[in-house]
């Protein structure tokens, strides 16, 4: 059991990592501003989902694990609020978004 | 009213409380004290704003929030799955676009709700927020045509109607 | 392995940073740093896990609420050229 917990949470922070250079790499590389948005979604939700869920399987049943759950929390509580007053405030600047065709 | 004001003045102070207890974890008798005190001192300060209302905190959605989490955790993990694909992919085959959907939702509370819940999903980000409208940057058709569909603002609707 | 986890994060890190510095307007740069302190929350959970030091999780606790109102200052700094005073003042 002790095995498998620590393989589970392995698996977690790898995928996590990975997930966050995905969005690290999607942030350089999406064309326009409001398209790096989705990018920067990425590493706030799965992110550190799967990283802080990887460190509280290592905590175990502690007050360690009690707040990470609450760093979480406010993590996924916190970003979009930040993300939708950048886009807000983008739109707003008159920054126009890069729209593709209806077709494609 | 009044016993529904009380609930909810009765239940910040245990959510208070609990995040002391959480935080601080030491627990001797000097310690709690204190902790009860500055909790019993914010407790009468919000009283005191008139914050502790259906909107600056809303306990009687918890039971709606406990089937709505899950659904939208697994919304999100879908969604992020296929924008990392598309992100890693070397055409980058993505589309933006921009859409407006109308909202059901009766309070400010529950339009939020869905707003955040539109941006915490990848793909999708809330770019405007008007009374019973909301601005949409999709990343990809799919994500625009699933928000189009609506089932995100039903459940939304659903969430906010139990009380 | 909370090294491996450490190194992930600090590349994504990099790339922010990489956004942040290259622009093009003010707007990716706020979104970049949103994210670098998104990220610093992270790395401070792990480094905290890493040296066995669990003090370091409030130290991140408080980073993420931190990080929220910071960016959100420089967004109305940017938006309306002052933090203190409200939006009709600003604009007019």
């Amino acid at each position: 059991m002790d095995t498998f917990i620590h393989l589970a949470s392995w698996l977690c922070l790898l995928l996590g990592c990975c997930f966050c250079m995905i969005g690290g790499v999607g942030l350089l590389r999406l064309p326009d501003f409001y398209s790096r948005i989705h990018g920067g979604g990425v590493t706030d939700t799965l992110g550190a989902g799967l990283v802080i869920t990887g460190l509280m399987l290592q905590g175990g049943l502690t007050l360690t694990t009690a707040k990470l759950a609450m760093i979480l929390l406010f993590l996924l509580l916190t970003s979009p609020v930040a993300t939708h007053a950048i886009a807000r405030a983008a739109q707003h600047s008159g920054l126009k978004p890069q729209v593709a065709d209806a077709a494609a | 009213m009044q016993t529904s004001s009380l609930r909810r003045t009765l239940s910040l102070f245990i959510l208070l409380f609990l995040t002391w207890l959480v935080w601080s974890g030491f627990y001797t008798s000097l310690l709690l004290g204190l902790g009860g005190l500055s909790c019993l001192f914010v407790v009468l300060l919000s009283r005191r704003m008139d914050i502790i209302d259906p909107e600056g905190h809303p306990n009687h959605l918890f039971f709606g929030l406990l089937t709505y989490i899950p659904w939208l955790a697994w919304e999100t993990i879908k969604a992020n799955i296929d924008i990392s694909w598309r992100i890693i992919q070397p055409s980058l085959p993505i589309a933006p676009r921009v859409i407006r959907i109308k909202t059901s939702q009766k309070t400010h509370l529950g339009q939020v709700i869905y707003a955040n819940s539109i941006t915490l999903t990848p793909g999708t980000v809330s770019v405007e927020v008007e009374e019973g409208e909301i601005t949409v940057h999709a990343l990809t058709n799919e994500a625009a045509d699933e928000l189009l569909e609506g089932s995100m603002d039903r459940r939304v609707t659903r969430l906010e109607g139990e009380r | 392995m909370f090294i491996a986890a450490m190194l992930g994060v600090l590349v994504t890190m990099l790339l922010a940073l990489v956004r942040a510095l290259k622009g093009p307007t003010v707007y990716d740069r706020v979104l970049a740093v949103n994210m670098f302190g998104t990220k610093t929350v992270l790395l401070l959970a792990v480094i905290g896990f890493l040296t066995g030091r669990p003090d370091f999780l409030d130290l991140s606790l408080v980073y993420v609420l931190i990080n929220f109102i910071g960016t959100i200052a420089i967004l109305k700094f940017v938006e309306f050229g002052s933090i203190g005073s409200n939006e009709e003042e600003a604009r007019a």
